[in-house]
């Protein structure tokens, strides 16, 4: 029997042994569960996953994978993954990180995986706040954010991670909810596809420290006034009956929200993974004044890292004899004493 | 060394120094040179001493460069430690320079340089070239500026481009003086400026100019051609090989005998970043250079790769040796190998960067968070690099460890002969990545070395986790229990410590193994101590010299060998960290010997100190 066929994958196969030590109620449970059920039908062996996280709560993740996992050190997850992907271009790697980590931290080494476009998954677990250190505010916390470092009121803005991603070259871009396992599953399956850095912002709720952080986005009440989900090709419209949508002002170039019935739809944007302006509209779309955009935000697939370094050294390697250490240390001038 | 007569014509070993502005080509004289001296069949050492400024302005004193070549007919284990002969290219140079030259030494000056303007620069109040200060000297005189420009008019350069051509014109002039063929050097040019057939002309025009020059001028009296007789050196292939150089062959082979990958991510610095670039000119073999966005990224990178079953490789200074230390104790933590080269400078912080130091021999051995120790091992000479590159990658592969191979700017930099070893001799040590899943735990050791299991992502059925937080002994699970933490951290030492069996007992140097005075020390100072116990010993004093390659752990047999003599003295470029500790380690009194002013040892200074030594025993 064909041994690939027999062992087609189940979620099961992705649980681990260990037992999940988050807090109850947080939304990483959720992704945890979608990421192993979406896994089987990536059509990669098991023993080719390989999840890498840096320090927080989101970084706990590889421990709960049976698949391969290296849990480092914080914020050095993009280093580590690039080094893991340069030693065996033939792996699947994940990385898994939080706003603290990848954004704060290892600020540096999110912009320059992403700049490189590192064959990759970066999946970036946003809570907008510290959780394993107790609750401290973090660079996505909204201004205010009132925590044990900041008890007036955090007064730094916040940073957009969609927008670093985009500023930093990133070529694939998208944003899910942890607790939306149909959305989160294809967000993540595109970004399988995608060849390159896929960066892949989740929001997650800490129902400790930061409860109901993305409430108005989350909530089937609200929802619907308060996020757009973009498709391919299709109008940015939302609303309860798809009444509202996005338009960019042609004598102000600004974005603005109009009553589609005022406008008509012909004027309302369309969406286009590939357009790097429209990418940079949706991703600055901000609550109140507009609705959140979910969904893949930006896609417009270049080469990437590994693959170039590689071409690169087959086609030096195409030039040059195999290298001989004998004839390495017998290269250049040498003489011959008698 | 006593100051060889320049009446004579015949000399046993001569130290020249070719001085300029960072801009004058000083290095790529000297290399040409040695490399002439190499052919020659002369014993050699250089000595590249260059600012940290890439163009200084010119004229001024903290934009000269310098190269120093020692050639001899007897064996050469440094560059030297007064000049005989000193070339400068300007005033600033002179005046930086002069001090070092033996009174009767040769001076070589460039007068077309000596402007009211350089002159300023330099600092001298009037032209030393008018007054009686170069008395003490053999002077030669020629405005080597004008002579060059002269020498390459046929080939219509620009003025610019024409007087750039000096340094070669000066080497044509020290090749004959010396009696050297210009052929390498005129193949070199050839090579190095293939694409611009006109400037390599110009360049071996004004190499001829030069030459031709030395034949027909009438120079000081009794200075002619000198002859330096060749040296007796044991029959073999040989070449000059840098630090730097020797270092990366040298993980290129040990790679080969592991039967690994490596993956090499580094970030520029001075002076390690040599090693960076060297490696990415050999994509023949399988060695992928990746330079990262910062010291960090480079560590963490190549520990990556070491998890994913190629050899991550990294390198640094001691700066940027700090900003790895959380990660390589990250690769302590879960047993994973990995090769640190830390190439020495001047310090604290960005301090000398272009000089040479052996203050991170702490930082080695000490500088990172909580219980870690690691294998640390230095390279004696720039030779040396290629043996020691070899052991560390033997050493990392089979503990499952980080290792530190400590070099310094001095050895990166420096060129010495070397005879070629034939590289089937080295005796292969391939790694075996564990591929049986039955009872696989990625916690499994070798009984015997205590190293962790090394299983690849990619092999089916041992999928795993590894991370920083504590792991269980049996299961490698994340583990909080007291117990185990005790026992991991036991077990831990107990691998580093254990080591010993594997590495060799300390050989002597030179001298007997027990007497009245031991000289001591690691890393680059080895030829000076070397040349200072052997002088001693044709004095008739019972002195050896011990050069240690394992400094963490330390070979089995060192305690018994330090309690064999009456006095010990340790001479390291540093305030005093080796013998700190040989004296935690074996509760010896021992006397430093320190010295941090950014340039090697002389070994005169060696030699006074081990007078000093013995007359404390008298």
């Amino acid at each position: 029997m064909n041994e690939a066929v027999s062992q087609k994958l189940t979620f099961k196969d992705f649980e681990s042994d260990q037992e999940v030590r988050w807090c109850p109620g947080c939304g990483d449970y959720a992704i945890l569960k979608t990421i192993q059920k979406t896994l089987p039908e990536l059509d990669v062996p098991r023993e080719n996953h390989v999840f890498v996280s840096g320090i927080g709560c989101s970084s706990r993740f590889p421990y709960y994978m049976n698949a391969y996992g290296f849990h480092t050190i914080h914020g050095r997850a993009p280093a580590v993954a690039t080094g893991i992907r340069l030693a065996n271009p033939d792996l699947d790697v994940w990385i898994i990180t939080g706003d603290g980590d990848s954004l704060s931290i290892g600020g540096n080494h999110t912009m320059h995986v992403l700049r490189r476009n590192v064959n990759l998954q970066l999946l970036l677990f946003n809570n907008e706040i510290y959780g394993l250190t107790k609750g401290q505010y973090s660079p996505t916390s909204k201004v205010g954010t009132q925590s044990p470092s900041t008890p007036d009121g955090s007064i730094d803005k916040p940073l957009i991670p969609c927008a670093f991603a985009l500023g930093a070259g990133a070529r694939f871009i998208a944003r899910s909810i942890d607790t939306e396992v149909k959305h989160l599953a294809q967000v993540l399956k595109r970004g399988h596809a995608h060849t390159g850095a896929s960066f892949i912002e989740i929001y997650q709720n800490c129902h400790v420290y930061n409860d109901g952080a993305f409430e108005t986005v989350k909530n089937k009440k609200t929802a619907s006034d308060h996020r757009i989900d973009v498709q391919q090709g299709e109008p940015l419209l939302f609303g309860k009956e798809k009444e509202k949508g996005l338009r960019l002002n042609p004598g102000t170039l600004k974005t603005e929200v109009v009553s589609v019935s005022d406008v008509g739809l012909n004027a309302i944007l369309v969406h286009d993974e590939t357009n790097k302006t429209l990418a940079q509209i949706l991703i600055d779309l901000q609550e109140p004044e507009f609705p959140v955009a979910f969904g893949v935000l930006y896609c417009n697939p270049a080469s990437a890292f590994v693959t170039d370094l590689y071409d690169q050294y087959s086609d030096v390697r195409g030039k040059r004899e195999k290298g001989d250490v004998n004839k390495l240390l017998r290269s250049g001038h040498t003489w011959f004493v008698d | 060394m006593s100051a060889p007569n320049l009446d004579l014509n015949t000399l046993q070993g001569v130290v020249v120094r070719f001085a300029g502005d960072s801009g004058d080509g000083m290095q790529l004289t000297g290399t040409n040179f040695t490399q002439a001296t190499a052919l020659y069949g002369n014993d050699l050492s250089t000595f590249p001493d260059f600012p940290a400024e890439i163009r200084a302005p010119a004229g001024a004193t903290f934009g000269v460069s310098a190269f120093q070549i020692y050639f001899a007919s007897e064996e050469v284990s440094t560059a030297g430690d007064d000049l005989d002969v000193l070339i400068a290219m300007n005033p600033a140079a002179l005046i930086t320079n002069i001090n070092d030259l033996v009174r009767g030494g040769l001076i070589i000056l460039d007068t077309g340089t000596f402007t009211a303007k350089n002159l300023g620069r330099a600092g001298y109040a009037q032209n030393p070239l008018q007054d009686d200060s170069l008395d003490d000297y053999r002077v030669i005189k020629i405005d080597i500026s004008k002579q060059v420009v002269e020498a390459v008019k046929p080939f219509g350069l620009s003025h610019k481009f024409a007087v750039r051509c000096k340094n070669m014109w000066t080497l044509g002039l020290v090749l004959w003086l010396f009696d050297r063929s210009r052929k390498a050097t005129t193949e070199a040019l050839a090579n190095k400026f293939a694409k611009t057939p006109q400037i390599a002309e110009a360049n071996i025009a004004a190499l001829n100019a030069g030459h031709a020059y030395g034949e027909t001028a009438e120079f000081p009296a009794g200075v002619d051609i000198y002859k330096i007789p060749k040296a007796v050196v044991e029959p073999g292939q040989y070449r000059n090989i840098t630090g730097s150089d020797a270092l990366a062959w040298g993980l290129i082979a040990g790679g080969q005998l592991a039967d690994l990958n490596l993956v090499f991510a580094s970030y520029p610095i001075t002076p390690a970043s040599s090693l960076l670039h060297s490696l990415s000119t050999h994509k023949e073999f399988d060695v992928v250079t990746f330079q990262a966005e910062d010291e960090i990224a480079a560590v963490c990178a190549a520990i990556g790769a070491s998890f994913a079953g190629s050899l991550g490789v990294t390198s640094s200074s001691g700066p940027g040796i700090a900003l790895k230390a959380e990660a390589i104790a990250l690769a302590c933590a879960v047993e994973l190998p990995l090769v640190i080269v830390s190439t020495q400078r001047g310090g604290p912080s960005t301090g000398l960067p272009t000089k040479t130091e052996q203050s991170d021999l702490n930082q080695a051995l000490f500088g990172r968070h909580a219980d870690t120790p690691l294998p640390v091992l230095a390279a004696r000479s720039s030779a040396d690099c290629f043996e020691v590159a070899i052991e560390v990658i033997r050493i990392a592969t089979k503990y499952m460890t980080p290792v530190i191979l400590l070099s310094d700017g001095y050895m990166a930099n420096a060129a010495t002969p070397w005879k070629i070893p034939d590289f089937n001799d080295f005796e292969p040590f391939p790694v075996k990545f564990h591929t049986e899943s039955e009872g696989f735990s990625p916690a499994q050791r070798d009984p015997e070395t205590l190293a962790r299991v090394w299983a690849k992502p990619g092999t089916p059925g041992l999928e795993h986790r590894i991370g920083g937080i504590e792991r269980d002994f049996e299961t490698g699970d994340i583990s909080y229990d007291a117990a185990n933490h005790q026992k991991m951290t036991d077990v831990r030492k107990a691998k580093i410590d254990g080591m010993v069996r594997d590495i060799p007992d300390q050989e002597i140097a030179v001298g007997e193994a027990s007497g009245k005075l031991l000289v001591i020390g690691w890393g680059s100072t080895y030829g000076a101590l070397l040349q200072a116990v052997k002088r001693a010993r044709l004095a008739g004093h019972q002195v050896s010299h011990v050069h240690v390659r394992h400094l963490w752990p330390l070979p089995e047999n060192l305690g018994e060998l330090l309690a064999s003599f009456d006095r010990i003295l340790v001479p390291e470029m540093n305030t005093g960290q080796f013998i700190n500790l040989l004296r935690s380690q074996y509760l010896v009194d021992a006397k430093g010997l320190h010295k941090v002013s950014g340039q090697p040892f002389k070994i005169s200074e060696i030699e006074d100190a081990i007078y000093e030594e013995l007359e404390l025993i008298k």
